[in-house]
């Protein structure tokens, strides 16, 4: 993909160790999205119902192209063009929170994920808005801003189908107790964290951990749901993945890995 | 049997017993219903229209909105595997306006008194039927650059020509959806060039995608006029206001000379322009073959169906529950009213 022109932004230069820090920082951020992107993509065409389909589609477009944007700001710290980044990585190499590698599952898994998902992600956007490197705050600001449905969505879907039916409750509990320890993965620390909390990039994972779970377990109860007791399960950040990953990125870049050609 | 055909599809019509449409009473209103039509006028839900144009649109209708939905398959196959993030982005923009386009036209068909759920399954149950065209794979890549051209540019050619129909909601749903199509195509050309201008291996796998679509795009018109019987109704009433051969032929002149100019073939030793008619020559499509896979015989009917049902069969408890919140919130119980956006 096109990137954008790196901008003679004096705010953009970071020194380095920082500098690989936030890259860190970013990296987790951009791997979640895309992956996350890809799993809700794959529902097109597939949904329980049409508007599901559409809603859906337009979830793994905003995913996607949020990660673009993070890319892009690697980009501008060094690293390569969001398409390598995507495509021309080895499982190892990535650094998503297990969570949103993990199979699209049924709705009720897809449903589940999705809302411990969107609102780590409020948690972390809130708290990026006030980081000290301004490309950060802005960028976090607008994806903030773009996010409000997606909340709304999938908070929506929680509370309707956590006490719906007998079924719908069912399938709800188990992909919450599926899912639970996973989400708590997107709070791992990604290397460097000391570093950027020290600058002021963002505070730390376990403050994030704690006004998420403020945010969702009250939304999970009044579901009937039962938030399981967990630890959490680490490893994305530091690139120790499940094998769905593998699966995942076999599917994903196969077309660009061919050897067929270089442009597409 | 009474047949009638759209998007190369041919179906019986139910021999259901339409409310008594003769006398002079009816043929006075029929007069008026025809030179309303003649005038250029637009037939809107509450009007009065003869049975038959009704049923002939609710057939034509929910076969073009399953035709969406069934279309999202065969290209939506190629999400997951979308070459580059922006390719990736439009592909998905692309599957989801055809879900939008379903859901657009499934609402014009409920205009003329059936529901969605009725035409669902229909369709599930095999007795409605889709474009001809989604039966055929798509193996490569490259297939979704030549249905992003050659499939959806038929589609166009076809649906311009429906949104100057008569029946108001139907050529107002083709009018938007024309406008999303045109960047439908300008997404497949874009695809298209980037492989046929690109390494010899992209554009023999270019080629090959152009050989196993230019047949199919063009049985999307249907039959010829010659085996059409019901062309000279749906003329009378403007549900058509061109004929399959003359659509064929538009979509030769447009898109024969667009594939040959960026160095590819198309697999027709006929296919000559004449200067005299100012129109390419073509050979038409092996109809044996057309009439086969709409009988349920192509490569992926039943691949297709069975995607579709499936979808269906692992949503019915999604669709239980909302019907079950829904009660629980006419009665008052459950947890209140939650605005879910798109539902």
């Amino acid at each position: 993909m096109a990137s954008p022109s790196p901008k003679p932004n004096e705010t953009v230069a970071l020194p380095d160790p920082l500098r690989e820090a936030v890259g860190q920082l970013l990296l987790a951020m951009a791997d979640d999205e895309v992956l996350l992107g890809h799993r809700d993509s794959e529902w097109v065409g597939h949904a329980p119902i049409l508007e599901a389909d559409i809603a859906m589609a337009s979830i793994a477009q905003d995913e996607i192209g949020h990660a673009v944007l993070w890319y892009s700001l690697l980009q501008e710290l060094g690293w390569p063009d969001p398409d390598r980044m995507a495509y021309f990585r080895d499982p190892p190499e990535f650094r998503n929170a297990t969570l949103v590698e993990l199979p699209k599952g049924d709705w009720a898994f897809t449903i589940v994920r999705q809302f411990l998902f969107d609102f780590a992600e409020k948690v972390r956007l809130e708290a990026l808005m006030a980081s000290a490197w301004t490309p950060l705050a802005e960028a976090a600001a607008k994806v903030r801003r773009e996010e409000t449905y997606h909340l709304m969505h999938s908070r929506a879907w929680v509370l309707r189908l956590g006490d719906a039916t007998e079924e719908s409750h069912r399938r709800m509990q188990a992909a919450l107790e599926q899912a639970w320890p996973h989400a708590l993965g997107l709070f791992e620390p990604a290397p460097g964290e000391i570093l950027r909390v020290e600058a002021g990039i963002q505070p730390p994972e376990a403050e994030l951990r704690a006004r998420w779970e403020a945010e969702v377990r009250p939304i999970l109860e009044a579901a009937s749901l039962r938030i399981p007791e967990a630890e959490p399960v680490y490893g994305g950040r530091h690139g120790r993945h499940t094998e769905h990953l593998d699966a995942l990125l076999a599917d994903f870049q196969m077309v660009a890995r061919s050897g067929l050609g270089e442009t597409w | 049997m009474l047949m009638y055909r759209i998007h190369g599809q041919a179906v019986p019509v139910p021999e259901q017993a339409p409310p008594p449409q003769e006398g002079p009473e009816y043929e006075a209103r029929l007069a008026e219903f025809e030179a309303r039509i003649a005038r250029g006028e637009k037939i809107e839900p509450t009007d009065w229209m003869p049975e038959e144009y009704r049923r002939q649109l609710i057939r034509m209708i929910s076969q073009h909105a399953h035709s969406e939905i069934v279309g999202m398959l065969p290209e939506g196959k190629w999400i997951p595997h979308a070459p580059t993030l922006r390719r990736k982005l439009i592909l998905i923009a692309k599957v989801q306006d055809e879900g939008g386009h379903g859901q657009l036209l499934y609402r014009a068909a409920e205009t003329l008194g059936i529901t969605r759920e009725e035409m669902i399954e229909a369709l599930l149950a095999g007795k409605a039927k889709y474009s001809v065209v989604f039966n055929y794979p798509t193996p490569t890549w490259a297939d979704v650059a030549a249905i992003g051209l050659l499939i959806d540019g038929a589609a166009v050619v076809n649906q311009l020509m429906l949104a100057q129909g008569s029946y108001g909601p139907y050529a107002r749903a083709m009018k938007r959806i024309c406008y999303e199509e045109s960047f439908h195509i300008k997404q497949g050309y874009d695809a298209f060039v980037a492989l046929a201008t690109g390494t010899p291996a992209q554009r023999q796998m270019m080629q090959e995608a152009v050989n196993r679509w230019w047949y199919p795009a063009l049985m999307l018109f249907g039959p010829p006029d010659r085996d059409s019987v019901h062309t000279p109704t749906l003329l009378r009433w403007r549900i058509k206001t061109k004929t399959n051969d003359e659509l064929r032929q538009e979509f030769v002149d447009q898109y024969a000379p667009m594939v040959l100019r960026l160095g590819l073939t198309i697999p027709d030793p006929n296919l000559r322009y004449n200067p005299e008619t100012g129109h390419w020559q073509f050979s038409e499509p092996d109809w044996e073959e057309f009439w086969r896979v709409i009988r349920g015989d192509g490569p992926c009917n039943a691949e297709r169906m069975a995607a579709r049902r499936r979808a269906h069969e692992e949503g019915r408890w999604v669709r239980e529950a909302l019907a079950a919140k829904a009660a629980q919130r006419t009665n008052g119980g459950g947890n209140g009213r939650y605005a879910v956006a798109g539902l």
